[in-house]
């Protein structure tokens, strides 16, 4: 279906739709918003990482003046221990619940126990101090081998652990045990000339947006529950209020508001549930924002992880054998992106024999959430590190290594997909042959380093219609928030369908009461699904348009032909009326034409990212500088490449924090120690080089343009570049992260 | 309760008068008493720059200001900087270098790149990172944000 061919819109750099609203301060985000006679609400939390709640008494708070209502798990109906459908897969009711107001035990410091909604924020906050919490102080366990011990902490009393389709006897704070198998692992080692194994170690992390999560919430006396918000789906949050609430979806109406970013961050629901309670106590709508603190310790930080990685290969370079252990911190409740992680973690290469193991275990810190390719980069630190070393020691370039091995079309992933037509050879050649590559790198102290990443993308609902306006302009309404100008990417995609130019789309993110159901904004998938859904849309009015022009000509339909934005008649009468010109006769026509289109593709193809990066170690401090960075990337056809360069360039940026800087850091207590802007350092403008972003395209043979999803992979590969070229400067194997200084002083010898 | 002060002050050129508590931020009497809502709180501590306006002539954090201090003073926030018909170059080159993605950040950028601009019309690449490394954003990795500030420079 897709083939590279000449495009009129796509591959153009119009000015986003919604770019003045945003550079003028005039964009509503979540916390923007304001509604007369609005409470404010603040949530409690737990001040323990894991304690027993013996009573909680809300009636001092209750009784300061200013104070309307307070909230705790007694107000949620009560959670039986059903399992929720989200969508994207099971979850236990009441892991989702307690994580929204803890009933019986608190998890993690910051772990939500009551909230109240007052006149104004101050109020609420100095009410919060006035819940009488009553704790008895459990032992916290933070780390997935610490949590393993059979004498550990345990969490949750009824959890066991569900391994390979058999569930043990006894509490655990293993969640779940998956394994993946391929070709003879024993076989593969026989054959392998070198064999390498290693341990790695990777920090929690935050997905950092910079707008804290918000809700408003509105209960009327009809039942009718309204939310604004910020959300990378808001008909994800429809579904958990439903389900938390246990309230017919029927009467949600979850409105989203500009959001100010999410990475994953943002799909799973807070303070939303919290505010729908205080409206519903008040009579009033509440407000509730978090500060930077809670989001830090309330919300989802994506895993600490523990990774074996032992691969083998032969003299000339074939990797004969990979096997992985993935243990990965779900927080405070089952849930880590392990199962993702063990889809990527060997993805990049065609290796015959393969076992992958993973692991999904509770520990005393937030639930952790999704974080742009979640587990993927976690598990690229360990492989592509490996593979740096392979190459090292069969004295290959690290390139051809990649090149040798590299995963191809037809190829069978150890998870069992076989990978479509896919771009990472290209990537490595793009790589190959930039400048950057090649130019010179020999100064003390100074290294270059490459790793290559993998990310699946998805596809999901998606729906999209399309207003034809008299004037040949076009509105379109979507149902994906627009995190970082998916406005544009999939208004042009429907502008390049119509022949018009994506000015004269007019994209709006709708309200769940406004369009057909659509699933996030995540797994890279919005360009693909909602672009592609804008595709049929405007399919479908070329399709009614045609009828139009051929009841005005009184010709047959199939005598319509559409191009270059002209309707015209191909057989008989010589007749021809622009987009433009038709759109203004539609009411003599048989009245207003709306296209439609809803979807679920099945086609999201895999993409691929190498990076080369040069960095400089300062010996005397351990710090790491970022002298230059290229980032290779598949994105099959870059609809807006302005806006893939930028999912490239924030993507690396994030990595580079991971690598060098960005980690949780706990206390004995479990306490974060760090939850600020300033102690949780992620990197400044001032940290960086400008970042050579290079979009390669190969097709996706999955959507009609050849789209793949961009946002997710460029994260991947950096934490393993950058330790490939700090060994590359100074001779030391770094495996764990943040490669902060201290870690690099300590890996030196010099403290 | 603490009593509210009346104070009177300039903001955007026009004559504005407000209460506020003592406690109040000027980032709060912005949002919620005046309902200017481009300024944005991402941290209310000083570290991410998203509250950045201009305070006679200098650069910010609205959140570590209280309300109560600028009275006689003279405040720029991102609503005034575009005239009606016309966007203030900074705006512009936000614009045509794609330099937001989700946007929450970019009023405290350009608030702070106008800062520079005001103080330092031709800066070097490094002396634009040197001073908008008070501000954050996690979604571009900053490089189309200084290439518009650098544009937006050699434009005026």
């Amino acid at each position: 279906m897709a083939e590279k061919k000449e495009y009129k819109v796509i591959g153009t750099r119009p000015i986003r739709h919604d770019g003045v609203d945003k550079v003028t301060g005039r964009a509503i985000y979540g916390a923007d918003f304001q509604i007369t006679g609005l409470l404010h609400g603040r949530v409690l939390r737990s001040p323990h990482a894991h304690a027993r709640i013996v009573s909680i008494d809300t009636s001092r708070a209750e009784a300061y003046p200013g104070v309307k209502g307070v909230v705790t798990a007694q107000d949620l109906p009560a959670a039986e221990d059903k399992i929720a459908d989200l969508g994207e897969g099971a979850v236990s009711l009441k892991y989702l619940c307690d994580n929204i107001l803890a009933s019986d035990k608190a998890l993690y410091k910051g772990h939500a126990i009551a909230a109240v909604a007052a006149t104004n924020p101050h109020i609420a906050e100095e009410a919060c101090e006035l819940i009488d919490v009553e704790y008895e102080v459990l032992p916290p366990v933070l780390e997935v081998r610490q949590a393993m011990e059979p004498d550990a902490p345990i969490l949750h009393e009824n959890l066991r652990t569900s391994s390979l389709g058999e569930t043990g006897d006894k509490p655990s704070n293993v969640a779940s045990h998956l394994q993946h198998k391929k070709g003879d692992i024993d076989k593969g080692f026989d054959e392998a000339d070198v064999i390498i194994e290693r341990e790695f170690v990777t920090g929690t992390v935050h997905q950092g947006y910079i707008e804290p999560h918000n809700a408003t919430a509105l209960y009327n006396p009809d039942g009718q529950l309204t939310v604004w918000c910020s959300t990378q789906g808001a008909f994800t949050v429809r579904e958990q209020l439903a389900e938390i609430l246990q309230y017919p979806i029927s009467k949600i109406k979850v409105v989203p508001l500009e959001i100010g970013g999410g990475f994953g961050g943002k799909i799973n629901v807070y303070i939303k549930p919290v505010a729908a309670l205080l409206a519903k106590k008040t009579g009033k709508p509440v407000k509730v924002l978090m500060n930077r603190a809670d989001v830090f310790e309330g919300t989802g930080p994506t895993p600490a992880s523990y990774i074996t990685i032992k691969m083998g290969a032969t003299n000339e370079g074939k990797i004969t054998a990979a096997q992985t252990s993935l243990v990965f911190e779900a927080g405070a409740y089952p849930g880590s992106p392990v199962g993702a992680g063990a889809m990527c973690v060997f993805a990049p290469y065609n290796i015959e024999n393969v076992v992958i193991d993973g692991y999904d275990v509770v520990v005393n810190k937030p639930k952790t959430a999704p974080y742009r390719a979640p587990g993927a980069t976690n598990a690229a630190f360990g492989t592509e590190t490996v593979v740096d070393e392979l190459a090292e020691k069969l004295n290959i370039d690290p390139l051809e290594i990649r090149l040798m091995n590299g995963a191809k079309e037809g190829d069978r992933r150890a998870d069992g997909p076989v990978h479509p037509r896919i771009g990472f050879i290209e990537t490595l050649e793009a790589a190959k042959e930039h400048p950057h590559y090649d130019s010179p790198n020999g100064k003390k102290y100074h290294g270059r380093g490459i790793a290559s990443g993998f990310w699946f993308n998805i596809g999901l609902e998606s729906s999209v219609t399309i207003n034809v306006n008299p004037d040949g302009t076009v509105n379109l309404v979507e149902g994906s928030t627009d995190i970082g100008g998916t406005r544009a990417s999939i208004a042009m995609q429907a502008a390049e369908v119509l022949g018009i130019p994506a000015e004269s789309v007019n994209p709006t993110v709708v309200d769940t009461n406004s369009i057909g159901y659509t699933a996030v904004t995540g797994g890279s998938r919005t360009t693909y699904a909602t672009g592609y859904a804008a595709y049929e849309a405007a399919q479908d009015v070329v399709k009614q348009m045609k009828e139009r022009a051929a009841k005005l000509w009184d010709v047959d339909e199939d005598n319509i032909q559409f191009t270059d934005g002209e309707f015209s008649s191909i057989n008989g009468k010589e007749e021809q009326i622009s987009f433009r010109d038709l759109s203004a006769r539609l009411g003599e026509t048989g009245g207003p034409v709306i296209g439609r289109a809803t979807m679920n593709p099945a086609g999201a193809g895999g993409a691929f990212a190498t990076h080369v990066v040069d960095v400089e170690v300062d010996v005397e401090t351990g710090k790491v500088e970022i002298l230059r960075y290229t980032a290779t990337q598949d994105a099959g056809k870059a609809i807006h490449p302005s806006y893939v360069e930028g999912q490239i360039q924030g993507g690396v940026v994030q990595g580079i924090g991971w690598a060098l800087n960005e980690e949780y850091i706990y206390n004995d207590e479990g306490e974060m120690t760090n939850a600020s802007f300033l102690d949780y350092r992620m990197p400044t403008c001032l940290d960086l080089p400008m970042i050579d972003a290079v979009i390669v395209e190969v097709p996706n043979p999955g959507h009609p343009y050849g789209v793949r999803g961009v946002g997710e992979v460029p994260i991947v590969p950096p934490p393993a570049a950058i330790a490939n070229a700090i060994y590359d400067a100074v001779g030391i194997r770094m495996t764990e992260l943040p490669m902060s200084p201290d870690r690099l002083l300590k890996a030196m010898g010099k403290i | 309760m603490a009593r509210k002060s009346h104070v009177q002050t300039t903001i955007n050129g026009e004559t504005v008068e407000f209460l506020c508590e003592p406690r109040q931020s000027l980032l709060e009497v912005l949002r919620d008493e005046l309902h200017l809502t481009g300024a944005k709180e991402g941290c209310n501590n000083g570290n991410c720059g998203a509250c950045s306006v201009i305070l006679d002539g200098r650069l910010v954090n609205s959140c570590l200001v209280l309300g109560a201090e600028i009275d006689g003073k003279s405040v720029e926030t991102i609503e005034g900087l575009a005239e009606p018909e016309k966007l203030h170059p900074i705006q512009d080159a936000f614009l045509e270098n794609a330099a937001l993605q989700c946007g929450i950040c970019t009023p405290g950028f350009i608030m702070s790149a106008k800062a520079l601009l005001d103080n330092n019309p031709n800066p070097t690449e490094h002396e634009v990172r040197y001073w908008l490394a008070g501000n954050l954003c996690r979604c571009t990795g900053y490089d189309k944000i200084v290439r518009a500030v650098l544009d937006a420079a050699a434009a005026t």
